[in-house]
């Protein structure tokens, strides 16, 4: 049994025949364009699909069919919670007040959604220990690119634009250093502890005048609360630095660690992760950034205010001059946001605490069930996730981390995330979170369990899965050496409009 | 626990399991002194009271006006289609297609996407998403750093403010951003400078990129094949901040010789929804492929040689290349991406330029409404839908209208301070979704408020004069 | 077993030495370890130094850099590399060959790993 839908489908170019498809406006005034110069103009439309609505729907219905999805099933993929999506959530962002709210509207205008806006901030302050955050930033990466230009600002306040130095763990994700690139810093790599933590140490060795900050995951990549956290935060403030702190582990300790309150300087949220608001295939999340007293005047413009007779109004351009400007055109991805502040809501400050409860409690079940069977190279009680390793099957059987993970496919589940963090041999990221069943648990610790036997009496069946996915393993050398990037051009297929 | 599925039997077993009395041993490495004892936050809300306190908050914002508001985003009609495709589980729940072979639908639906943007910009290569119009417009400028190995940007007074306040901040860390002013008078006012493009070209150091709306954020249509000439005369790429709609009847970038096209995205099929998720577009020439941020799917074969899409060239990106990536950017905007795919499937070509022209036919008729009402262009230049109008008092205007049930466009004052030429004018649009009877009453209010033809000059209603509005009026132009 | 007449360096270069010319290149272990090579980066020109970066190698999931075993002006890259990369996965020590440099100073190659050496390097990694 395929746990997707078998049916490939034609593109939208191979489906389309010219003449087809209904009328969904009216037609234009035939001079509609007269008054624009034909230098600037298009002589024939652009050649795009043409194809009747039904088409349509079934080819985007199909297409959905060949995904898996936290919908139809589970979907452990480390570093990136991926929960059950409410239903409500979806339901709120659609209600047209919401919707169709021009991100231009007068202050007046646009009450309810900066109400929502104010009181989301306040809320995630509180789960971070900060005194103010900004829901500009549209994703965790742009997060981080706001977090670390602002900590830039405050050192050049300071007279210390010499600090040119960010300090990451090698368990990182990737975005830490590529956004410390961006913000014009160098990085540095410091290598993990032999127990998976920061190396507080080589921390301290490689802090100094030119370091500006550390980024830090909390818990770690590996799934790990970071023990010595308190006093690697000392440390780095007594060096002149701040710390930053990837959010995107935030499900394991909502209620338990405040990174604020802890003496991290600025951090970001990840909603699509912590607060439920959907992946869409890849996006879009949002990355609200968190920050305590020192950042404060950097903020990103424009935040929302209120004012003493209780309503709420955007700033306005150049009100704050100590701003870093803006990271994105409006004020954010507010719908997104109101699906993570439905969540929050939902939950309320009890709730929150007890989905990290749940989402710890799971990995650890989870990891307990797989130990037999699978290296744990750290074990310690995990938070939300934990890292597994096949180096020992692989060693015996020459059946690799990938090949399992494929396999997993065949036995009715998405993957774990593979070969991240990198400092580990033959890895794989778990993470149930809190909203499975300890049924579907077991039944995924049975199916990795019966991998690992498989691997060891029938290789080549781990080897060449999946076999019951729609397609088989991939080409992906061809696509890279001989990129295929768009359909041919369908120019010429089309017909002038006819008007 | 609104979605969680454990009972206190689940629990215990897990637990028994483990071996451990309570959850809190799993919390035992977080030091004492670091612990948060809870949440100060409210009581876990039903969905009933939630969904009816969501919906008050919701009915709070004032949509129910006759809106000529554009200025980035615009209002366009979505085929009943779009949103109900969107909302099947298998698109918005699943994540990043790292799984190729039970992620068909997904990379099918974001090569599909490259293909009809290519098609419209008349480019070859196209970025799965990035955040939107702003930050698409910053990257590609970084782009052009990156491919011409030099640090200046060059970049129209005339792009939206939004997207030259980002590429500033982008660019804060080292590269350079400067400005090409507008033309202050005559035909081409409110267009980019082309002699003073000329002039920012000759200067040193040499320039990495040219970057130019079209339509122009005052909806006026630029000269854009001869800036791109310029551009490359002087060994810079050419970037053109595009609408999307708009390529529907004006030349793509790909045709009047841009490298990389920019753009926002919303209005295929997405909702304003107050500044986003929006879909940022990026789109370039073959020979910058491998400058090109973000995901990109491409087709192959899978062992048994049948069709399949996967991500490609990956190792440009953050996960694999770390501190030397093309960009830092992970998660993106791929359900947006999808939305515009299936807007444009279904609305088709002409449909396409149906819209587009329907929008310029009601944009025309509003010009020649906000004229008789006395409030006449302030630019002469052709424009598509969009145009700026000279108002007295601009923003009273606009207050007053909206009281009224008008939303009057934008204050270009308030989006762009520092021009003393946009004092006093209201940008407005109109779409295939503004009606005769919206554009009379717009004419009909403004000229009750201005005195035009239809109205009595300088005669502000009563409304306007009453001991409440009024210093909240005098506070708001100072500020 | 890598071929005896070139050197090597310890991050899996070799180097081919003829008069003054050298001829760079990556090991058949390096190629095996990033896998399906896609892409390879080389300078058109300039100079190279012993031990620093002088391009990049991608494969389908990988990136690393390139190390120059001598210093040296480069006077051409492999040019079949950009439309045949896996010429470097078939072929590591002939036809895929990264760059040709003009050797500034011989004595650098005394510095470098013979085959024994590598092999031996190899065999403990």
């Amino acid at each position: 049994m395929s746990v997707v839908g078998q049916r490939l489908q034609p593109t939208l170019a191979e489906r389309s025949r010219p003449g087809r498809g209904g009328d969904k406006i009216a037609h234009p005034p035939k001079d509609a364009l007269d008054r624009i110069p034909a230098s600037a103009r298009r002589e024939l439309p652009p050649a795009l699909p043409e194809l009747n609505e039904p088409e349509v729907v079934r080819h985007y219905v199909n297409l959905s069919q060949l995904n898996y999805a936290i919908d139809t099933g589970f979907y452990p993929l480390g570093s990136c919670t991926m929960k059950f999506n409410p239903k409500l959530n979806e339901w709120a962002a659609r209600l047209p007040g919401f919707a169709n709210l021009h991100p231009f509207a007068p202050d007046e205008a646009a009450q309810g959604t900066l109400e929502m806006l104010w009181e989301l901030e306040r809320a995630l302050a509180e789960i971070g220990g900060m005194k103010a955050v900004t829901l500009q930033p549209a994703a965790g990466a742009q997060g981080e690119l706001t977090g670390i230009l602002m900590i830039r600002a405050y050192h050049r306040s300071r007279g210390e634009p010499e600090r040119d130095e960010v300090l990451v763990p090698d368990s990182s994700h990737g975005t830490n250093p590529a956004t410390a690139t961006m913000a014009g810093f160098r990085t540095i790599t410091i290598p993990s502890a032999a127990d998976g933590g920061v190396d507080v140490d080589r921390f301290r060795a490689a802090l100094g005048p030119r370091t500006a900050a550390v980024m830090i995951t909390n818990p770690s990549t590996l799934g790990l609360f970071e023990k010595r956290i308190g006093e690697l935060l000392e440390e780095v403030h007594a060096a002149g630095a701040l710390a930053y702190m990837d959010g995107a582990n935030l499900n394991a300790i909502l209620g338990r660690f405040k990174p604020g309150a802890a003496g991290f300087d600025v951090m970001h949220f990840n909603v699509h992760k912590t607060f439920s608001t959907p992946h869409g295939g890849g996006g879009p999340g949002a990355g609200p950034v968190g920050v305590g007293e020192r950042l404060l005047p950097f903020l990103p413009t424009p935040r929302v205010l209120k004012s003493e007779d209780g309503t709420f109004r955007l700033e306005r351009p150049g009100e704050r001059s100590t701003s870093i400007g803006r990271l994105r055109s409006f004020v954010g991805n507010t719908g997104v946001l109101v699906r993570a502040y439905a969540y929050i809501s939902a939950h309320g400050g009890s709730g929150l605490r007890r989905v990290s409860e749940d989402a710890v409690l799971a990995a650890n079940y989870l990891k307990h069930r797989v130990a037999s069977a699978y290296e744990i190279p750290y074990d310690r009680p995990c938070k939300h996730e934990f890292v597994a390793s096949a180096a020992g099957i692989r060693k015996r059987t020459g059946v690799r981390t990938l090949d399992i993970a494929k396999r997993l496919i065949d036995h009715g589940f998405h993957p774990p995330t593979i070969y991240f963090p990198l400092i580990v041999e033959e890895g794989m990221l778990i993470e149930p979170t809190e909203t499975e069943s300890v049924e579907t648990l077991d039944a995924f610790a049975e199916a990795l369990l019966a991998i690992a036997r498989e691997a060891e009496t029938e290789p080549a069946t781990v080897t060449s899965a999946p076999h019951t996915a729609p397609v088989r393993r991939l080409d992906e050398a061809t696509a890279a050496r001989q990129p295929n990037l768009r359909w041919r051009p369908m120019t010429g297929r089309t017909m002038p409009c006819p008007d | 626990m609104p979605y969680g599925p454990h009972t206190a039997d689940d629990r215990e077993r897990m637990l028994a399991a483990l071996g451990i009395e309570s959850v809190d041993e799993l919390f035992a490495d977080i030091p004492e002194a670091l612990r948060a004892g809870g949440l100060a936050l409210p009581e876990p809300e039903p969905e009933l009271a939630l969904a009816t306190r969501l919906a008050a908050l919701a009915g709070r914002n004032r949509t129910d006006v006759a809106s000529f508001l554009g200025a980035g985003v615009y209002r366009h009609w979505t085929p009943a289609a779009v949103d109900q495709l969107l909302l099947r589980g298998e698109w918005y729940t699943a994540y990043t297609p790292y799984q190729p072979e039970v992620s068909q639908g997904t990379l099918q639906s974001i090569y599909e996407y490259e293909s009809l943007i290519a098609e419209l910009t008349g480019l070859d290569v196209v970025s799965a998403s990035h955040y939107d119009g702003a930050a698409a417009t910053a990257e590609a400028a970084l782009m052009a750093c990156r491919q011409t190995r030099r640090d200046r940007v060059l970049v129209s007074r005339a792009v939206h403010p939004h997207y030259r306040a980002t590429v500033a901040t982008y660019f804060g860390a080292g590269l350079r951003v400067e400005e090409i002013p507008t033309v202050a008078e005559g035909d081409a006012a409110g267009t980019t400078d082309i002699a003073a493009l000329e002039r920012l070209l000759a200067d040193e150091p040499p320039v990495a990129g040219v970057v130019v709306a079209q339509p122009n954020f005052y909806g006026l249509l630029e000269s854009m094949p001869r800036a791109a000439e310029l551009a490359h005369a002087s060994g810079a790429l050419f970037v053109a901040v595009v609408e999307p709609v708009s390529l529907a009847v004006l030349a793509p970038p790909g045709a009047y010789g841009a490298d990389i096209a920019a753009g926002e995205g919303q209005p295929l099929g997405i909702p304003p929804q107050y500044g986003g998720p929006y879909l940022g577009l990026l789109a370039s020439t073959n020979d910058l492929v491998r400058q090109i941020p973000g995901r990109l799917v491409g087709m192959t074969t899978d062992l048994d040689g049948k069709r399949a899409f996967v991500m490609t060239l990956r190792a440009r990106e953050q996960d694999i290349r770390r501190d030397r990536a093309a960009s830092n950017i992970c998660t993106n905007q791929a359900l947006l991406a999808l939305a515009a795919s299936i807007y444009l499937a279904t609305i088709g070509p002409h449909g396409l330029r149906d819209v587009a022209a329907l929008g310029a036919a009601r944009a025309a008729e509003l010009e020649a409404v906000l004229a008789g009402a006395g409030a006449p262009r302030l630019h002469p230049g052709p424009y598509l839908n969009e145009f700026a109008v000279r108002v007295p008092d601009a923003r009273r205007v606009h207050r007053a209208l909206l009281d009224r049930g008008v939303l009057g466009g934008l204050v270009l004052a308030d989006a762009v301070p520092d021009d003393p030429a946009l004092e006093d004018a209201l940008l407005v649009c109109a779409t295939e979704l503004t009606t005769a009877d919206e554009i009379e009453r717009f004419g009909r209010t403004l000229g009750e408020l201005i005195g035009g033809r239809d109205g009595r000059a300088g005669a502000p209603s009563s409304a306007d004069r009453s001991p409440g509005s009024r210093p909240r009026v005098a506070a708001e132009a100072r500020s | 077993m890598v071929p005896r007449d070139l050197r090597y360096t310890k991050d899996h270069e070799w180097v081919r030495v003829d008069g003054d010319e050298a001829t760079i290149g990556i090991t058949d272990y390096a190629a095996g370890q990033l896998g399906d090579i896609v892409f390879v980066e080389l300078p058109a020109g300039g100079s190279v130094e012993q031990f620093k970066t002088f391009g990049v190698v991608e494969s389908v999931k990988a990136v690393s850099d390139l190390f120059a075993p001598v210093t040296g002006d480069v006077v051409a890259p492999n040019a079949a590399l950009a439309s045949q990369p896996e010429l470097v996965n078939q072929d590591p020590f002939g036809g895929g060959w990264m760059l040709k440099v003009r050797i500034a100073e011989p004595a650098q190659i005394d510095e470098l790993l013979d085959a024994a050496a590598y092999d031996a390097l190899v065999a403990e990694s």
